[in-house]
């Protein structure tokens, strides 16, 4: 099976701060790849590059075998324009760990900004898009509420169901209950359980809640000072880590836990 | 030196017709500037240089040079280059753009003060950058600049007597024709600053109203 995103040798640096230091991955279409590591490991770096968030300083990434930052044109590879670069980044979709609402439009107009103006759906489409993902993550009743009056859960609801119905083919979650309280992470990651069972999207879920790695995720990374360091099945990892730092990882989160 | 009601009150409606005039230059002055100064902040923030650096260097030169220059500049330059424009109109381009820079700074503060997250969702969704100013970024940025803006919406209509310069019937202007024909000055300039006065307090009054209705609907 191709690769629906093809990453190789990719770095990234801020400053002089190297964050990704030749990073290679291929995703398979459908698959649900969780991302662990410690903070600063580059987790955030290969998400936002992933979404065309960020150029990469060197090495290659590809959603269906294109680069957005390159097309060709006459046979040669050339700088992408700017209706290449939203071709491309218009597969991909993020749900951010602080949410990023539109603070000044109710849940379903954040939800139908993009539909209407990016997708050229009907505001009647796109609504009644909206309030189906809306009812999916729980919140048909809050249409029309605003941001401000939502608590934190319900926020990042909203992000969801918004990201969703855009309809992409890969999602990438970066970190998404850790701005959320304690009791209101189980929900959203009950939520991520659904939408990765389905099957339909590729994940890329960067994530600190191992149990959810290791349930819901067909193949687990893990991030250390830029570069993956292990990858593998969410039993080895967890379980029979070849690496000496990520067992250390490892330990030191489910003690945590426990 | 007495304070003569009558001739006070006799005279009023010759100084109501140069109000109009001034509350005119206001308005409409006020116009160009929110517009143009919103213009130039997009333009000063565009990644295109030959356009953000002009516009800097545009900004830049209006602010550090008197208005009442300007003023004269564009009433004896503009004919010259063809555009003949009335008194009140050169007066109102003139306070426009002058003001246009300083408002172009204030929405330029309020466009920075938007969370980059909020760039990273528009982006996340695909929306173009156009789509992305008008619907995400400048609804965000303008309600907490509205008192800075409301500052210079004061600070114009104090300014406008300065188009007396170039012969515009305004409110001063008014006054002083008043007074030289009576050789009675104390009661038109006590009325004009009593109008200032009024006017000033009660647009602070309807901004603190705008900025009421804007944090509501957030």
């Amino acid at each position: 099976m191709d690769a629906i995103v093809r990453v190789r040798n990719l770095h990234k640096a801020y400053g002089n701060l190297a964050v990704l230091s030749g990073v290679d991955l291929d995703v398979a279409p459908g698959e649900t790849v969780s991302v662990i590591g410690r903070s600063g490991s580059g987790k955030s770096t290969l998400l936002r590059l992933l979404m065309t968030l960020d150029r990469p300083d060197a090495g290659t990434l590809e959603v269906e075998g294109e680069s957005p930052w390159t097309m060709t044109r006459a046979g040669r590879s050339v700088p992408a324009d700017e209706s290449h670069l939203r071709r491309v980044r218009g597969k991909v979709g993020m749900v951010f760990q602080h949410f990023n609402l539109f603070p000044h439009m109710s849940a379903l107009a954040n939800v139908i900004e993009a539909p209407v103006h990016v997708l050229g759906l009907s505001r009647t489409e796109a609504q009644a898009r909206a309030l189906e993902y809306l009812g999916m993550v729980g919140l048909e009743d809050k249409a029309e509420a605003y941001p401000a009056h939502l608590s934190g859960g319900q926020k990042q609801r909203v992000a969801i169901a918004r990201a969703l119905a855009m309809q992409p083919k890969i999602m990438l979650f970066d970190e998404i209950t850790s701005a959320l309280d304690p009791e209101l992470v189980g929900g959203i990651l009950e939520l991520l359980r659904t939408l990765a069972a389905q099957r339909t999207m590729t994940m890329v879920v960067v994530t600190h809640h191992m149990a959810f790695a290791e349930s819901c995720s067909d193949r687990v990374l893990f991030f250390d000072s830029g570069i993956i360091l292990e990858q593998g099945a969410p039993g080895d990892i967890f379980r029979r880590p070849q690496h000496e730092r990520t067992r250390r990882f490892v330990e030191s989160v489910l003690e945590t836990v426990r | 030196m007495i304070f003569d009601w009558g001739y006070a009150w006799d005279i009023a409606p010759r100084l109501a017709e140069g109000l109009v005039v001034t509350l005119q230059a206001t308005v409409l002055g006020m116009a160009v500037a929110l517009t143009l100064g919103l213009v130039l902040a997009l333009a000063r923030r565009s990644r295109h240089r030959l356009l953000a650096w002009p516009t800097s260097a545009l900004v830049e030169f209006v602010r550090s040079t008197p208005l009442l220059v300007q003023i004269y500049f564009l009433f004896y330059i503009l004919p010259d280059a063809g555009l003949r424009l009335s008194p009140l109109a050169t007066g109102v381009l003139a306070l426009g753009l002058h003001y246009a820079a300083y408002c172009s700074e204030v929405y330029r503060a309020g466009l920075e003060a938007v969370p980059k997250g909020q760039w990273e969702a528009a982006v996340a969704l695909n929306l173009s950058h156009w789509r992305t100013m008008k619907d995400i970024i400048i609804p965000q940025a303008i309600p907490p600049v509205v008192p800075a803006l409301g500052n210079y919406l004061v600070a114009m209509f104090k300014d406008t007597p300065l188009l007396s310069a170039i012969t515009v019937l305004e409110l001063l202007q008014a006054a002083k024709l008043v007074g030289s024909e009576t050789f009675r000055y104390v009661e038109p300039l006590t009325l004009v600053g009593g109008l200032f006065l009024i006017l000033s307090l009660v647009s602070a009054a309807a901004i603190r109203w705008v900025e009421g209705r804007l944090r509501i609907e957030g």
